[in-house]
């Protein structure tokens, strides 16, 4: 817990340990925590949107190129990677909704599974990534090697296909490292109805990784 | 509001909304194998989007949330929009002002492409795809 005293006020309210004195009340300070963190996913979704918007004319460019080049991808994994992201984002709000609701043991396994889901979702990606690298489908004409029948312009679909999804992963990995911060604040006793806003942040973020699959799933893997 | 509404336990929705999530997910994929020709992407953007928007209302709980919240979140969604428009706009029509200019990847590729075929007729199949200069 922080060292923020107790105060007592006129009217003898008692204020959470964990406001801040320029706050009038807990309830805004943890909205305008939520704003920030709503403000820094709208950077991520520029961060991203540079690369759908890229993808999306590169597309129009080299449609061929595109067609050929997903059959390489294993829409099943894909899928299975999918139905993971989902699950975990069903686990982390359940986990918001019992640090709400002064649940600690039901905070701390729905964030193991989270987290547990966040590394099978990794582990998927290594095995698609390092089938790709056998078959030499890299990013950028430098590194791809693939030697099969293809159409030209194929090595941009790699190119995009490799930024894109190792952009999402490098935020899955940040997701897992700020979780584990938050599963051992959980452990502290730190979250209780009063005060749950880190995780109600880290959720929001967990979600939006999950919804950047969303549109990454159908764009990569299911254009035909 | 939200300190009354939101205090109850939301299990049931949060688990119906993760079954239709995976329905809906089910549905894409089944799509895929569907040919509807130019639609397809259409119908997987459809489908992504209601997913999409599922995930933001209810389990990022914007349909709950003080809408300042859902503001700053479409407020980026409409510049995306904004971006891709023009970007599209520009790509559709530049052939058409500057000709032949900006498809000069398209064309260092089918030169390359040309160049392989002269050097080995009978390997168009089986080429090397490594890019020598």
């Amino acid at each position: 817990m922080s060292v923020v005293e107790t105060i007592q006020h006129d009217h003898a309210e008692v204020h959470d340990p964990h406001q801040q004195h320029h706050f009038a009340t807990a309830e805004q300070q943890q909205d305008a925590s939520k704003i920030g963190m709503w403000l820094f996913l709208v950077t991520e979704v520029l961060l991203f949107g540079g690369l759908f918007v890229g993808y999306i004319v590169m597309q129009g460019r080299f449609p061929e190129a595109w067609k050929s080049a997903h059959h390489h991808l294993q829409r099943e994994l894909g899928a299975l990677n999918t139905v993971v992201l989902l699950v975990s984002s069903f686990t982390m709000v359940m986990a918001v909704q019992a640090a709400k609701l002064n649940r600690r043991k039901q905070l701390i396994g729905n964030l193991w599974v989270t987290i547990i889901c966040a590394f099978i979702f990794l582990i998927v990606k290594y095995f698609e990534y390092s089938h790709k690298y056998h078959e030499g489908l890299l990013p950028f004409k430098a590194f791809y090697s693939y030697t099969g029948p293809q159409v030209p312009g194929e090595f941009h679909f790699f190119s995009f296909y490799f930024m894109m999804t190792g952009l999402h992963g490098f935020h899955i990995l940040g997701g897992i490292a700020v979780m584990l911060w938050i599963l051992k604040r959980a452990y502290a006793g730190e979250f209780t109805s009063q005060y749950y806003t880190p995780v109600d942040l880290i959720g929001l973020y967990w979600h939006l990784v999950d919804l950047i699959w969303i549109y990454l799933f159908p764009l990569l893997y299911l254009i035909s | 509001m939200s300190s009354h509404s939101s205090h109850h336990d939301h299990t049931k929705l949060y688990a119906t909304t993760l079954g239709g999530l995976l329905v809906l997910t089910a549905i894409t994929v089944a799509a895929s194998y569907v040919n509807f020709g130019s639609a397809n992407i259409v119908v997987a953007m459809f489908i992504a989007t209601i997913k999409a928007s599922l995930v933001a209302m209810i389990f990022m709980h914007l349909k709950d949330d003080k809408p300042v919240n859902a503001v700053i979140f479409t407020s980026s969604l409409i510049f995306l929009g904004i971006f891709l428009g023009f970007c599209l706009l520009d790509a559709d029509s530049r052939d058409k002002v500057v000709t032949g200019h900006l498809t000069w990847v398209e064309e260092q590729d089918r030169e390359e492409a040309k160049k392989k075929a002269k050097m080995s007729p009978a390997a168009d199949h089986h080429a090397p795809a490594a890019e020598h200069h």
